[in-house]
């Protein structure tokens, strides 16, 4: 079987999985909602704009996304997926890519609802302006949280404090992504209407994306073999 | 086969400590702005550049673990990334003495290289408690050497994050009037750096030996409860 | 009658976990199509022996060759050739029968209509679509075999068959994983008759030592019950 055609199989399986149970994306989404109304109240504001709006969105997206990152292999370590999978004549690789085509999936569904919720929550600005930049930075970030987190949950998944160690290790590591994106985004929230992205964390981003992606490449394979 | 070499290493250490003491103390002019304080640099820096490089030595080491299999490389990581942990927290100690004696603060965000190496130290921090959550060595082994790997990839785009972050760099600079480090601190610094590495590479290679003998002990206590 | 290679032929094969050895020196040659019994108490080591055949595991020291390939260097040749039944079914209880055996059908390269046969052999097609989490024990063993036995493999591991499955179902799955299944196979069983029943070879282990090796024939269910002794 080909690489590319184990990835489609694992995704449509992974996909299948996830609209029948609903664990992930749901819970991601409400996550997301309960974060902002939290940051209501524990920065006692009631609208955000600038940098503190911008922070606030990326703080929330990592911790959504770390959420993610743990229930990402559940169903493999419980149900005997590995070794479903090592059996079957594929590359080791195409779990890392179907997995991190899954988690990207999931962040894109998540953020599709939680920055319309945000925009009408707490941005005081209109988000339209921002919008297009915005979209690109997720998308970037999304795919930089997808390989690392990926990993993470990879390695996480075979030791005893699964749920520990996911946040110990993705957040630090995911910290460059929340850097670029709130510097990105702040000033696509001026109050005063949005101004343009800083051209140059779109190439953070793209350089995290890119030395982590073959980093992953790399080391995947180590993680599933005995 | 690990012990030779040590005791010629520690005495070099040693020796090399010594002399960066009186340099610092009695060579090295005091900084105009800072004083007599501002010699914790002398000790800041050294830790900082050394914990780095063990942070990538651990990364090599980890790579050659993964490609060859053998326990040797996987313990020289892992000594490489815990004597560096070691050393980091030096770092942000004396950071923060040396950020308190020039600025008044203990702690100061607008200094990218301290706020970098504060993030850097929190991802090695894991490295310990992941490789005690696995229990079979083997996997152990593996996974530790994969996260060296990823952690020491994590390092350059760590610091060049922060660093376009900060508009301005103002790290607490050793500068004389004309902008550049004096040639006796630069003297001092060199031997103090110096000393710092052969300090790390003593109690590296202290660390394996003591590592080694006790593998040692362990498969012929095993070998002895078999045989009887 | 021309020599064949033999499907598997191990040499003091070794496998440890930390310090301990989970086998020390396993060694034997089973020819193709022929069947291999392995006894022991639990913790013996054929779990370990079975998933190192079945290359998800890697040999510390010796040789081991499964149908042509040497291990770990070409387990990713052989690995297609070979279906693996283990204590776990390995199956997504949240998906159905046909699902998960779609999902294998692709990551294998095989095409999908061999599941309604499977299905139908094994008395499941009437409950393809129900999750395997609504399934009996013995109904999600069913699906397991057909899981196993679905790319067709010229190799069968198989940790404890005929658990759980009522004497229809034996039968029902006989010719899949049975002797009349071709296959060459390697069966862990506790039930001694019924191991020594379908034996051609049968290995003993002990704390991951190899104490007994020996054709069906040249064996009697005593030796074999001082094992668990």
């Amino acid at each position: 079987m080909s690489t590319a055609g184990a990835v489609a199989a694992l995704l449509r399986k992974d996909l299948r999985l996830e609209l029948r149970t609903r664990e992930s994306v749901p819970a991601m989404l409400l996550f997301s909602v309960s974060t902002f109304v939290i940051f209501r109240f524990g920065l006692d504001r009631e609208t955000l704009a600038g940098d503190l709006a911008a922070g606030v969105l990326w703080v929330t997206l990592l911790f959504a996304a770390v959420l993610g990152i743990n229930r990402l292999f559940v169903a493999e370590r419980e149900e005997g997926g590995f070794d479903a999978f090592l059996l079957a004549p594929v590359d080791r690789t195409a779990m890392l890519w179907a997995k991190a085509l899954l988690l990207f999936a999931f962040l894109t569904a998540v953020e599709l609802a939680a920055v319309p919720v945000y925009s009408v929550l707490l941005l005081g600005p209109s988000p339209f302006q921002a919008l297009p930049g915005l979209a690109g930075l997720l998308v970037l970030a999304n795919a930089g949280i997808a390989v690392v987190g990926t990993l993470v949950a990879a390695l996480a998944i075979q030791t005893r404090a699964r749920d520990l160690i996911v946040p110990l290790l993705a957040l630090p590591l995911l910290l460059p992504i929340v850097i670029a994106g709130a510097q990105a985004t702040a000033p696509l929230f001026a109050p005063a209407g949005a101004e343009p992205l800083p051209g140059r964390w779109l190439t953070v981003l793209g350089l995290y994306d890119v030395i982590f992606g073959l980093v992953a490449f790399a080391v995947f394979d180590f993680l599933l073999e005995d | 086969m690990y012990g030779r070499g040590l005791r010629f290493l520690s005495i070099a250490s040693f020796v090399a400590l010594t002399v960066a003491f009186a340099l610092v103390f009695f060579y090295a002019p005091n900084d105009a702005d800072q004083g007599f304080v501002y010699k914790i640099f002398f000790l800041h820096v050294p830790l900082a550049l050394v914990a780095l490089g063990g942070f990538v030595a651990g990364g090599i080491y980890g790579i050659k673990h993964l490609r060859s299999g053998r326990r040797e490389d996987d313990m020289k990581s892992y000594v490489a990334i815990h004597l560096s942990i070691i050393l980091g927290l030096a770092t942000l100690a004396t950071g923060m003495i040396w950020a308190k004696a020039s600025w008044g603060h203990w702690w100061v965000w607008d200094e990218p290289t301290l706020v970098a190496f504060l993030i850097v130290f929190l991802l090695y921090s894991c490295y310990q408690p992941l490789r005690f959550a696995i229990e079979d060595p083997e996997r152990q082994a593996r996974y530790a050497a994969v996260f060296a790997v990823i952690a020491g990839a994590f390092v350059p785009i760590c610091f060049m994050s922060v660093r376009f972050a900060q508009a301005s760099v103002t790290h607490p600079r050793v500068l004389d009037s004309s902008g550049s480090l004096p040639g006796s601190m630069q003297l001092t610094l060199l031997v103090s750096l110096g000393a710092m590495v052969l300090l790390f590479m003593t109690l590296w290679k202290y660390e394996l030996t003591s590592k080694h003998a006790k593998a040692q002990l362990r498969t012929l206590k095993r070998r002895l409860a078999l045989g009887a | 009658m021309t020599e064949a290679a033999p499907a598997i032929a191990l040499d003091g094969l070794e496998r440890r976990y930390g310090e301990r050895a989970a086998l020390a020196g396993v060694s034997l040659e089973l020819p193709a199509g022929a069947t291999l019994a392995v006894f022991g108490a639990n913790g013996a080591g054929k779990t370990t022996l079975l998933r190192i055949l079945a290359t998800l595991l890697r040999p510390h020291a010796g040789h081991a060759r499964v149908l042509g390939g040497s291990l770990p260097r070409d387990g990713w040749k052989v690995r297609g050739r070979i279906g693996l039944l283990a204590h776990d079914p390995l199956l997504y209880r949240e998906l159905s029968p046909r699902e998960n055996l779609r999902f294998h059908a692709r990551l294998h390269g095989v095409p999908t209509a061999r599941i309604e046969t499977l299905l139908e052999l094994v008395g499941l097609a009437g409950r393809g679509d129900d999750p395997v989490r609504t399934l009996s024990r013995g109904l999600a063993q069913r699906v397991a075999i057909c899981r196993a036995v679905l790319h067709e493999p010229d190799l069968l591991l198989l940790d404890e068959p005929y658990a759980n499955l009522d004497p229809a179902a034996v039968e029902a799955v006989s010719p899949l994983v049975g002797r009349a299944s071709g296959c060459t196979r390697v069966i862990i069983s506790h039930d001694i008759e019924a191991g020594l029943g379908e034996a051609d070879l049968v290995l003993g282990l002990r704390d991951g030592r190899q104490v007994l090796r020996q054709v069906r024939s040249a064996i009697d269910t005593a030796t074999v019950r001082e094992l668990y002794g």
